[in-house]
């Protein structure tokens, strides 16, 4: 939001005063908010007219086939993709479309990719000192300490996520499910309000599945967490709410048995993935 | 290096004296300097053991050589950029030094004009261009060795860095641009002298560069640059700014990701690579008596990168010695042999790239690991890089 804007409303503190700890305004209910969004591709409108809402301490699971537009929405909330119209907000007082990339991930939107990219050359313990929510201008970077508070909060996370005993190896050498874990753990560094997970499980063993499962609920309540999934068995086992994308717009909304039974999810999505899978 | 991160001292500037690589980086160069002056100024000339005048000079040419590419390792091995015109900020700092060389000549000159240098006086110039005031004054040309090849590398830097041009395409502009400066540097009107470049220096700070006394000065003094230099570049990439530089190598959109913004961090650590190699330009230019375009030429540019590979990135230590062992190789080979060492080189080259692919540093950390491996005493380790292989 631009300085003068904020300076002229004058029903609310100025945005550069308010405390550092808590910017984002969440009185009203919602944290993320998605109204009338648009996005097109030379013409091919990749999200269309989209609506969503996602509550303080929610955990939402985003279903939908391939080109519904699950990853061109995360793209649009980090600030990576601008939409042609449509507004959304993060809490009730921060303008995404108005922001960069590195200002939305320090007001606490973190994202992670489906594919995992953790830093290979440096170790586990160094990722998630990397991830850490600090200041990360040059200089105080390049006189960054190590305290014994930061050592506790990475100890704290590496206990979340199961990877203590490795926190001193290359990340290289984790498992495709450890590296999954280990970009959970960056993200939960940032100290995150909101945590954007794309395909967690993809490529995952069962116990893995599990283990992420335990770790996403876990989550939730402390932070909002949006996951994008394909996995219906993994979607079943976390998901309280279940938003159905299709074409770029919501066609279903609701628990995982009203979206089930859904006739028109039926028709394009579930009722292809159950004969898939049978 | 996660120990360390954890486990060292909190000033940044100071973190690299805990580091035992950088203790024994030290000990051998000082030891190395303090042989060299002793072997120089106590052993009588004639004795198999003196080191002649001659040699302390070509080894204050190697030392400002492995600054250069300890420079260059800084910004290829932890930033992933791989710079082909490092030469250019070299040559420049070495012009910076040049032209206050220049102007300490004064009226001894052989036209013994009281300003003008020589090419000024025979190209019929009847005064100083405005670029090279101020040069009469140590501090400012001093000054300029570094702020010159910084300017150039934070303007430069700044527009590719800010485009998100990185890889090949930086490589390849960078080749350019050293390129672009040899051509403009060749010519007489820039005002540097042209293909003859700077020479015919006498004095530095009021001292003669032809006595041994001020050449076996300027070998001690590139040694502690070389030393100071080092340890800068260490407390860079042991500080958290240099983690996120080699994850910035490794991963650029995932670090912009994170919420640094990589292009910042990107022009910081090339400006001060790009200091330094001025520095190096600076301290090599009195040692061999001469500045000129060559310098600037592309195949210097590319022959750093050179010893750098050899010598095994993003270690520094390992640019170092491959800086002092191709040199010493090359000037071996062309007195022995001058039409054989391209192939040297290349040989050379190509035998590390097969049998050492991290270059000589690469065996000593092998070695160091091997020892490591051999004596797991610490029970603590062994669990878990068990646990890590399974």
């Amino acid at each position: 939001m631009s300085l003068l804007q904020s300076l002229s409303q004058r029903d609310r503190v100025f945005d550069f005063m308010a405390p550092q700890a808590s910017p984002v305004d969440v009185r009203h209910g919602p944290i993320l908010y998605m109204e009338d969004v648009t996005v097109s591709f030379d013409g091919f409108k990749a999200i269309n007219n989209l609506n969503l809402t996602i509550n303080d301490g929610e955990l939402r699971c985003i279903i939908g086939p391939n080109g519904a537009g699950k990853t061109t929405m995360m793209d649009i909330i980090t600030g990576k993709t601008r939409p042609n119209s449509g507004s959304v907000w993060f809490g009730s007082r921060h303008n995404l479309l108005h922001m960069n990339e590195p200002d939305i991930a320090s007001l606490g939107i973190g994202r992670k990719f489906q594919k995992p990219t953790v830093f290979e050359a440096l170790s586990v313990f160094e990722n998630l000192e990397l991830a850490m929510a600090a200041d990360k201008r040059i200089f105080p970077t390049l006189t960054a300490r190590m305290t014994g508070e930061i050592k506790d909060r990475i100890d704290e996370v590496l206990e979340t996520i199961g990877l203590k005993a490795l926190r001193h190896q290359p990340a290289g050498i984790l498992s495709h499910g450890q590296k999954q874990w280990l970009e959970i753990g960056m993200l939960l560094m940032q100290r995150p309000r909101l945590l954007l997970v794309d395909e967690p499980v993809a490529g995952m063993t069962e116990q893995e599945m599990e283990r992420t499962a335990e770790l996403l609920t876990g989550l939730a309540g402390k932070q909002s967490v949006v996951v994008v999934e394909h996995d219906m068995g993994f979607v079943r086992s976390i998901a309280r709410q279940v938003t159905v994308l299709h074409q770029g717009s919501v066609l279903a909304e609701g628990t995982m048995d009203q979206v089930s039974n859904d006739p028109k999810v039926i028709e394009v999505y579930l009722g292809a993935d159950d004969e898939e899978a049978a | 290096m996660s120990l360390t991160t954890e486990s060292s001292t909190n000033f940044w500037l100071t973190r690299p004296f805990s580091e035992r690589s950088t203790q024994i980086f030290l000990g051998v160069l000082l030891a190395a300097l303090a042989l060299v002056t002793l072997l120089h100024v106590a052993v009588p000339p004639g004795n198999p053991l003196h080191v002649g005048a001659y040699t302390v000079n070509l080894f204050g040419k190697y030392l400002s050589y492995a600054l250069l590419a300890v420079a260059v390792d800084l910004v290829w091995g932890y930033l992933g950029i791989l710079s082909l015109g490092h030469g250019a900020f070299f040559a420049i700092g070495g012009y910076a030094m040049g032209m206050y060389l220049m102007r300490q000549i004064g009226d001894r000159g052989t036209y013994g004009h009281p300003v003008l240098p020589d090419f000024m006086v025979f190209l019929n110039w009847d005064s100083l261009p405005w670029f090279w005031h101020g040069f009469d004054m140590a501090w400012f040309a001093f000054a300029m060795v570094l702020l010159a090849p910084g300017l150039l590398a934070l303007v430069f830097g700044f527009l590719a860095f800010r485009s998100r041009v990185t890889g090949v395409y930086l490589s390849i502009i960078t080749q350019a641009l050293t390129f672009a400066l040899m051509l403009a540097f060749f010519r007489n009107e820039m005002g540097f002298g042209g293909n003859n470049g700077l020479t015919d220096f006498r004095e530095i700070v009021g001292f003669d560069l032809r006595s041994d006394a001020t050449r076996l000065g300027l070998f001690l003094a590139t040694g502690v640059a070389l030393a100071l230099g080092y340890i800068l570049c260490r407390a860079i990439v042991t500080s958290k700014l240099g983690r996120v530089s080699v994850a910035t190598r490794d991963a650029e959109a995932r670090t912009r990701f994170l919420g640094y913004r990589v292009e910042r961090f990107q022009l910081f650590v090339f400006v001060v690579s790009a200091m330094l190699a001025g520095l190096a330009g600076a301290l090599y230019v009195p040692q061999v008596g001469i500045i000129n375009p060559s310098e600037f030429s592309p195949i210097f540019s590319i022959e750093i990168v050179l010893w750098v590979a050899l010598g095994g990135r993003a270690t520094l230590y390992g640019a170092v010695i491959g800086a002092i062992l191709v040199n010493y190789a090359k000037t071996i080979f062309t007195g022995v042999m001058p039409d054989a060492w391209l192939f040297a080189l290349g040989a050379m080259f190509v035998l590390v790239t097969v049998f050492l692919p991290k270059g000589v540093a690469g065996l000593f950390r092998y070695l160091k690991r091997r020892k490591r491996e051999d004596q797991t005493t610490d029970p603590d380790h062994q669990h878990t890089s068990k646990e890590a292989s399974a």
